[in-house]
């Protein structure tokens, strides 16, 4: 879904959010209540300098927007993949915008990410996977790594990948897999603006994906192992 | 003489036992208790008695403190379900437990891509976990040092720590050279060329650019010693440290020179006879750092 | 050769011993990488010392035997289970890790 039409059915008129290149930000309304926009378009590379973009206007809403919620929206290709932005300390820039994602939260911002198009681990890790909550639209496609690249790293042959991605909930990009991993907390469809409503009124404070994992069978380990540790 | 032993050429479990105070170390979810990868079978690929990381608690100087140590040469050291549900559950045991510190020897590829989505949520939920031991004022050090170096969703989580110690033989990135040259070709980046590797990603950069706390040699005595120096560098994360944290890296981005040479950027840091540096050992490089 | 999907393939020995260690806590050696292995012993009721290997390289049935055997004529134990990942070690990498991991239980 492109971004407008996305902010439209979310906000009506009741929006300023602009792309910048493929930076979006704005402030929106909804039922009387200020919300800060903010993410990417265009599956856009997330390098140095849009981890910074994204990590000022979460900052600028915990220093200006006492309480105000922040709605993340993600459509990227993962991180810049260039020399340039290593040297730079790109893992440095991420790391940054992730914490100031989950100082918001712990301020009483609440936090929702919201995949609409795209999610590529880097790009992702420290923005919709750090917020409260990660919502999906249905079309959305959540991946670690493109499988050519995968491929080269893993060894197993592309075939064989694209095999998994098809069958394989482990591997299959389809948000319903992360829903039923917990890694998603749900599909968005029908009213958006209402799921929206919906998931503020309901985010979570504690990281309850490994529960929902367990509970929905995508993830049957993860919350298990946890508690064992905290048992020995 | 004291002989000095290699950090980098130590296993994970060999590390954490030389690192603590002698036979101070106790692990949860040993080997015998079989906590492993439900994933790797169907890829013809062996899994580990402990998933490639062991965790515990121990004494550092003394003190109590929880430490964990990821299994470099086991799937790279990749964070699979099972691996990062340890981490998580150590993280969560240290707010009920309040040692001293938690201390994680951190060498990782990122994500198990074996795992893949299991992989990306586990280093999410690792990464929340961390933040929240931080949150309760238990310093977090991330030890560096290993051959695989400290990489992908890994190399966010080593940032969000209070502290981080690197030998100059580790290395803290994002993306591997090898998947940089794959996308954008060997002039983008020749993940052959090791000192531009190092030049880029190691732990001589790491230490001038600010990136890491702490240069040491490649040597277990240094990391011990480091380790207790961080005992005491907790952190707080607020307002005014993000705030900081963003106006350094806004001004590192707008006054980098053009182009992504090293020594062009240390210059630019004012480091003294820049081009030297990748010759010098970690204590004349010390000597060098500005920031 | 059909094309099979990858797999682990896992082994199963069981020899009879005659020198039963005392009791010790579990020993671990090596790591699973490529062209290492790792190995477990723990303590195991009755006389026998068992070999489980889980490896995913495949058909190699005879050589893990031969291999075996003779480290059980060096180590003739008995009341040991022994486990095994692994990942393409050679015999030779094999028999260290094997002997290293039985000298860790007399010097722990």
């Amino acid at each position: 879904m492109q971004w407008q039409v996305l902010t439209g059915q979310l906000f009506g008129a009741a929006h300023d959010v602009k792309a910048d290149g493929d930076f979006l930000h704005g402030t929106a309304q909804l039922d009387g209540a200020a919300i800060t926009v903010v993410g990417s378009t265009n599956h856009a590379p997330v390098g140095v300098a849009m981890a910074l973009q994204q990590a000022r206007v979460v900052l600028d809403t915990l220093a200006l927007h006492p309480g105000r919620a922040i709605l993340l929206l993600v459509d990227t290709q993962g991180q810049q993949l260039r020399r340039r932005d290593e040297l730079l300390g790109i893992n440095r820039a991420m790391a940054h915008l992730g914490c100031c994602v989950d100082l918001a939260r712990r301020q009483g911002h609440r936090v929702i990410g919201l995949v609409y198009d795209q999610a590529l681990s880097g790009g992702f890790i420290t923005s919709g996977l750090i917020a409260d909550a990660c919502y999906a639209l249905p079309e959305a496609e959540i991946r670690v790594m493109r499988i050519p690249a995968m491929a080269r790293v893993t060894k197993i042959s592309e075939a064989r990948l694209a095999d998994l991605s098809r069958d394989n909930p482990v591997f299959a990009p389809g948000v319903q897999n992360y829903v039923a991993m917990g890694g998603v907390r749900a599909v968005w469809t029908g009213d958006l603006q209402d799921c929206l409503r919906q998931a503020l009124r309901d985010a979570p404070r504690e990281d309850e994906r490994a529960h929902d994992g367990a509970l929905r069978g995508g993830r049957r380990l993860a919350q298990a192992v946890a508690e064992r540790v905290l048992a020995a | 003489m004291s002989i000095s032993i290699s950090y980098a050429e130590c296993s994970a479990r060999e590390r954490l036992n030389r690192l603590v105070d002698p036979a101070t170390f106790h692990e949860w979810l040993p080997p015998a208790q079989r906590v492993m990868s439900p994933h790797l079978a169907q890829l013809g690929v062996p899994c580990a008695f402990d998933d490639g990381v062991v965790i515990g608690r121990a004494n550092l100087a003394g003190e109590p403190v929880f430490v964990a140590a990821q299994e470099g040469a086991f799937m790279g050291g990749g964070v699979g379900e099972v691996h990062g549900a340890k981490l998580v559950g150590w993280m969560r045991r240290a707010l009920r437990d309040r040692p001293a510190a938690v201390l994680l020897l951190a060498e990782s590829g990122g994500v198990r891509l074996h795992e893949a989505n299991a992989g990306l949520i586990a280093v999410s939920e690792v990464m929340r976990a961390l933040l929240d031991v931080r949150a309760a004022g238990i310093p977090v050090i991330v030890l560096i040092g290993g051959a695989n170096g400290c990489f992908g969703g890994m190399g966010i989580v080593a940032r969000c720590a209070d502290h981080v110690v690197m030998s100059d033989s580790g290395r803290l990135a994002m993306s591997g050279p090898e998947v940089i040259e794959a996308t954008h070709g060997v002039e983008e980046f020749d993940a052959r060329d090791r000192a531009l590797v190092w030049r880029t990603t190691g732990g001589k950069h790491r230490y001038l650019s600010g990136d890491c706390d702490v240069l040491i040699d490649d040597d277990m005595q240094a990391f011990r010693a480091a380790a207790i120096a961080g005992l005491t560098r907790a952190s707080a994360i607020s307002l005014g440290s993000l705030e900081a944290e963003h106006r350094l890296l806004a001004d590192r981005l707008r006054n980098a020179p053009e182009g992504a040479d090293a020594i062009a950027l240390w210059q630019q840091f004012g480091v003294a006879d820049a081009a030297q540096v990748p010759d010098l050992d970690a204590a004349a490089v010390r000597a060098l750092r500005v920031v | 050769m059909s094309d099979m999907l990858p797999g682990i393939e896992v082994l199963s020995y069981s020899f009879t011993g005659q020198h039963r260690p005392g009791p010790f806590s579990p020993v671990l050696v090596g790591v699973v990488g490529s062209g290492n292995l790792e190995v477990m012993l723990e303590p195991a009721d009755g006389p026998a010392c068992t070999v489980q290997v889980e490896t995913s390289a495949r058909g190699f049935g005879e050589i893990w035997q031969a291999v075996l055997r003779d480290f059980h004529r060096r180590h003739p134990l008995a009341g040991v289970r022994v486990s095994i990942h692994d990942m393409g070690a050679t015999p030779a990498v094999v028999g260290l890790r094997l002997d290293q991991a039985v000298s860790e239980l007399k010097h722990p």
